[in-house]
């Protein structure tokens, strides 16, 4: 297999499931904006959304204004911002694109009749009413591709490739929305408790559609910082945790050193990241700083991508 | 009596045999059902991705080639005859390229002047000397063929570089058979779905001298931004060979390798759909980023087989054109088979003075154009068209050739207002290695607008299926 | 004569060098007149270089080297042994047919003014050899010897018009102008040791006289090759004969020098 096609694979599913993630965090975004609360606090809420997205820089040096249609239009439509939803469709879809004899025809019809609707959606169209509809159908179309690519890929270096692309770029997206949530926008410990504290930590849980599966797993209605932050980094039956990202990639690691019959340091970077989240205590996290740990984790990741890339011969 | 010769009618003397059983399909063919069958059609190739790139246009710059349901026949004995004359044609264009990079006897024999090839632009003089595998250069060739008549075919140009289309030929003919499986059942039409298996045995065959054991085979694309990605992407599937991009090569101690997720991998046969300039920035243009860097001396050495061989486009140079019949009688020793259109070559004197008397009557090409830009054709040009062309054609005479405006053959199309009679020309795909292999019909292109000669998808051209009836 | 050649390129970069494939042309053959005595050339690679002889005969080392960090040579030395016979060049096989080298490229096709100079000429086809010498005396006259003028892409043309350059372009102005006049010519790449300047890797033009067979004509000194050249390739143009051509992957910055070294000592 062709280096290049394991990188396009990679870089597919991770782009998908990062057009998810965008999407996710409109969304609330979006619902905050709608909440009663001070004019100071509808500004705070979209830069929040830019914050967790990391497009924050991007936006600065484009805009001077915060507004909600020019942050909506940034991170839907803006080819400029390499993580718009277009561009992660984009470059999704010619990922897809160049190899696309190495998928099915499901997952290749998924992704190509997604950009082919995407692109034809004239910004001005999507109204503040209609953006609701227009990000659902966005995730709506970003689980199709997921299901499509688990429903019909061989197991082989194809399948694993795309899983490591996806879960990577979930585990980075799940880590920067606790840090910038918790470390950013809860500065002051007199708001801890707060009302605002509350809606902030029922904030990260939808980011990652997490607020129902919170209650429904802890029994509870109330957010506890040390739940959430525990539900999100080390409970292993939360899809879109650190623990079950790194389960996901330990297997689909797994499956290229059976198939290859070879392990690398990849594979090491990867064990130890997932043993220590296994191990992982709360308290102890809490302790040395949630911060700390959780950059500590976005820097692994990242390292793990780059040598995946390395080893695979990704271009 | 119609001025042209109609593939199903003649010319007006009534059906012709191979469409018999077209014409009672067609009667029974309801508005609604043709409706429907266009619209399946379609919606066919948009799924498949079945589109083709149109520079300069942006976004949607993706396009289908619009497809016709009426299939174009072919009877066994008239295909037979058409045959003879391609291989023929093919044989010696791969001679002439033989002889060229080597001791040039056609030169010294005086059947073609020194100066129409040592100073064309599609000579490869770093080509000279090299044996490629089995004496061939031009592996796959499509040579374009129209139609005047009922025994009259011409060559209108021989694509002897990297002919492409053949995709269309294949999804034509899947189209068909998924819209209108009866007609396959009345008749036997000859197959055409094998082009990917004689392909690879092809490709196979040219191994280089170096390879022992199964030749790996990959298929060089210049990328997704390519006019023609989709068929590089298409047939390589169909061969099971990997589609590669220059990055993916790598040329290492004297041997080629392709870059895998594991070992780098040897290559030995690179079918390549890059042009000559962009295969070797260290060979040919030194700024090509689509290009492997040192593949053509690895290719000089012996080491890897280039299909097709660099330098094959002096084959199908329009200021070649015009010699070909001299070249295939030279090298085969026989009169040619197959026609050409009569060419004035405007870097001629005479040719030029005729040429600017008769304008509006004739077709000039620019000798380096392609894909129909840049041309006249004199009978359905304004006149200030004509004089336009006339102050371009004077400044610069050497770079144009003229031909008389043919009769192309037509084919019923359907068209807004119903079945209507359109014109088309034929490219047969030829593939040349252990043997000759000749697909049974090829890619049937037709000029859409009523009255128009321009086939070029890039011009508003469309295709249809290409039937051999089989005896 | 005999002459002891060591010719060092230099490469050094500022950033580590991923890749690298280089072609080189630094292997001078035997022929009537030069005998090549002892020739090495040595490179990162050189162990594993692939030879082969190129369309014009020439013998060609193609290697591949991962250098990483760090500067590193190429050097080609060897012991040669030349006679003085006024540039004419037999015995030497050059496996394309003469006609070949009528073939103009980008560098060697010459401009309007340039064809002017033909005028004042004899003719090419009545009498090959004082149209050349003639030639070889009006490029020399055309293009002051100035170094630093010219880059390794400029046109003989581009040359012309600036009325400065060195070798290399006085080769392509003498060659294009034979070629226009139906005289094929080649490029010539080599080695020269001059009695006043240091020596030098150098160019100049070889073309093909009837009854006589291919002659060199060197313009930049106005004057054909004697015993102090030592020839090593040709082809249609300097870009195609450059004595080392390559491309990298990475190694941002790149510092080149080249130092001829040459000891001469009469037989």
């Amino acid at each position: 297999m062709l280096g290049r096609t394991a990188g396009s694979q990679f870089w597919m599913s991770r782009y998908v499931e990062r057009a998810e993630n965008m999407a996710r965090l409109l969304e609330v975004g979006y619902r905050i904006s709608l909440m009663p609360g001070t004019i100071e606090g509808h500004r705070d809420d979209w830069r929040s959304t830019l914050l967790s997205s990391a497009c924050a820089y991007g936006y600065d040096r484009k805009y001077k204004e915060l507004t909600a249609e020019n942050v909506i239009n940034y991170l839907l439509f803006d080819l400029d911002n390499p993580s718009s939803i277009k561009t992660c469709l984009m470059t999704a879809r010619n990922n897809g694109r160049s190899v696309r004899t190495a998928m099915t025809r499901d997952v290749w019809e998924s992704i190509n009749s997604t950009w082919n609707e995407f692109a034809q959606i004239k910004p001005e169209t999507v109204s503040s009413a209609r953006l609701p509809e227009f990000l659902e159908w966005i995730r709506q179309r970003c689980m199709a591709f997921r299901g499509a690519l688990l429903g019909t890929m061989l197991r082989t270096d194809n399948y694993y490739f795309s899983q490591l692309g996806n879960f990577i770029e979930r585990a980075d997206s799940t880590a920067r929305i606790l840090d910038v949530k918790y470390y950013i926008l809860l500065p002051r410990p007199s708001d801890v408790g707060s009302d605002l504290d509350v809606q902030q930590w029922g904030q990260i849980l939808r980011s990652v559609s997490a607020h129902r599966s919170y209650r429904w797993f802890y029994r509870d209605s109330r957010y506890k910082p040390w739940l959430v932050s525990e539900f999100l980094i080390l409970r292993e039956e939360m899809p879109r945790s650190l623990r079950f990202s790194y389960q996901w990639i330990n297997t689909a690691l797994q499956g290229l050193s059976n198939l290859y019959g070879k392990s690398y340091e990849c594979h090491t970077i990867a064990e130890q990241t997932l043993a220590s989240l296994k191990q992982g205590d709360m308290d102890e996290i809490f302790r040395n700083g949630l911060h700390e740990f959780l950059q500590d984790f976005i820097t692994a990741n990242g390292k793990l991508s780059q040598s995946i890339a390395t080893t695979y011969h990704f271009p | 009596m119609s001025r042209y010769f109609d593939e199903m009618n003649g010319k007006g003397e009534g059906l012709r045999e191979p469409y018999a059983r077209i014409q009672n399909w067609l009667k029974g063919l309801g508005p609604d059902q043709v409706h429907k069958a266009l619209g399946d059609a379609e919606a066919i190739f948009r799924k498949q991705g079945i589109t083709f790139a149109v520079y300069g246009s942006g976004e949607a710059s993706e396009r289908l080639i619009p497809f016709d349901i009426v299939p174009r026949v072919f009877a066994a004995q008239e295909w037979r005859r058409l045959s003879l004359g391609i291989e023929q044609r093919v044989r010696a264009l791969n001679a002439f390229l033989h002889d060229i990079y080597h001791r040039q006897e056609i030169i010294r024999a005086g059947r073609i002047p020194r100066e129409a090839i040592i100073n064309n632009a599609a000579f490869v003089p770093e080509m000279m000397g090299l044996d490629p595998a089995r004496g061939i250069y031009s592996h796959i060739i499509g040579i374009d063929i129209v139609r005047t008549g009922d025994n009259d075919f011409h060559v209108l140009e021989d694509n002897c570089r990297t002919p492409s289309g053949v995709s269309y030929m294949l999804e034509d003919r899947e189209a068909m058979m998924y819209l209108f499986p009866q007609l396959f059942a009345q008749q036997r039409v000859a197959p055409v779905e094998h082009y990917p298996v004689m392909l690879r045995s092809t490709l196979e065959s040219v191994a280089p001298p170096a390879c022992k054991g199964e030749p790996v085979i990959v298929l060089l694309t210049p990328g997704i931004h390519n006019s023609a990605f989709f068929e590089h992407a298409f047939l390589a599937d169909e061969m099971g060979v990997e589609l590669c991009e220059g990055n993916d090569l790598f040329v290492s101690d004297g041997w080629l390798y392709m870059r895998t997720t594991q070992e780098p991998k040897k290559v030995d046969v690179v079918y390549r759909r890059i042009d000559d300039a962009y295969l070797d920035p260290l060979t040919f243009r030194p700024d090509s980023a689509l290009g492997v860097p040192g593949i053509f001396d690895v290719y000089r050495a012996g080491r890897v087989t280039l299909v097709n061989a660099p330098g094959t486009g002096l084959a199908d140079d329009k200021a070649i054109y015009s010699y070909i019949p001299d070249v295939v009688e030279f090298y085969t020793g026989e009169r040619p088979l197959l026609k050409n259109v009569p060419t004035w070559r405007c870097a001629e004197a005479d040719s030029l003075a005729y040429v600017l008397d008769h304008l509006a009557e004739l077709v000039v090409k620019e000798v380096h154009g392609s894909g129909g830009y840049g041309m006249l054709v004199g009978p359905t040009s304004s006149k200030a068209e004509i004089e336009a062309f006339r102050a371009k054609l004077k400044a610069n005479a050497r770079n144009y050739i003229a031909q008389p405006t043919l009769a192309l053959s037509t084919v019923p199309t359907f068209a807004a207002q119903g079945l209507a009679p359109r014109h088309v020309d034929l490219r047969p795909f030829v593939l040349s290695g252990d043997k000759i292999r000749i697909t049974p019909g090829g890619l049937t292109r037709v000029a859409l607008k009523e009255g128009s000669l321009v086939v070029n998808s890039s011009q508003g051209g469309g295709t249809k299926d290409t039937w051999v009836l089989e005896d | 004569m005999q002459l002891t050649i060591k010719h060092i390129t230099h490469y050094a970069y500022d950033t580590a060098l991923d890749y690298s494939i280089q072609r080189l042309l630094l292997t001078p053959h035997s022929f009537a007149s030069q005998s090549v005595k002892s020739w090495q050339v040595s490179a990162p690679g050189m162990a594993q270089a692939m030879q082969y002889r190129d369309a014009f005969g020439n013998k060609v080392h193609l290697i591949t080297s991962n250098p990483g960090s760090g500067a590193y040579d190429i050097v080609a030395e060897g012991v040669v042994e030349v006679r003085d016979v006024a540039g004419v060049v037999q015995g030497l096989s050059v496996p394309v047919p003469d006609a070949v080298f009528l073939r103009q490229t980008a560098a060697t096709l010459p401009s309007e003014p340039m064809e002017a100079l033909l005028q004042g000429f004899g003719s090419a086809a009545r009498a090959a050899l004082p149209f050349l010498h003639e030639l070889m005396a009006a490029t020399h006259g055309a293009i002051a010897y100035e170094t630093g003028t010219t880059h390794a892409h400029t046109t003989g043309a581009e040359a012309f018009a600036q009325g400065r350059g060195v070798c290399q372009d006085h080769a392509h102005v003498f060659i294009g102008l034979a070629r226009k006049a139906g005289v094929p010519a080649r490029y010539v790449t080599g080695y020269l040791v001059a009695d006043d300047v240091s020596p030098a890797a150098h160019a100049w033009a070889e073309a093909l006289v009837p009854d006589l067979g291919w002659v060199g004509f060197d313009a930049a000194n106005l004057k054909c090759p004697t015993d102090h050249y030592v020839r090593v390739a040709c082809g249609l143009d300097a870009a195609g004969t450059a004595p080392v051509r390559g491309c990298r992957r990475g190694g941002t910055g790149e510092h080149m020098s080249v130092e001829v070294r040459v000891e001469m000592s009469q037989q």
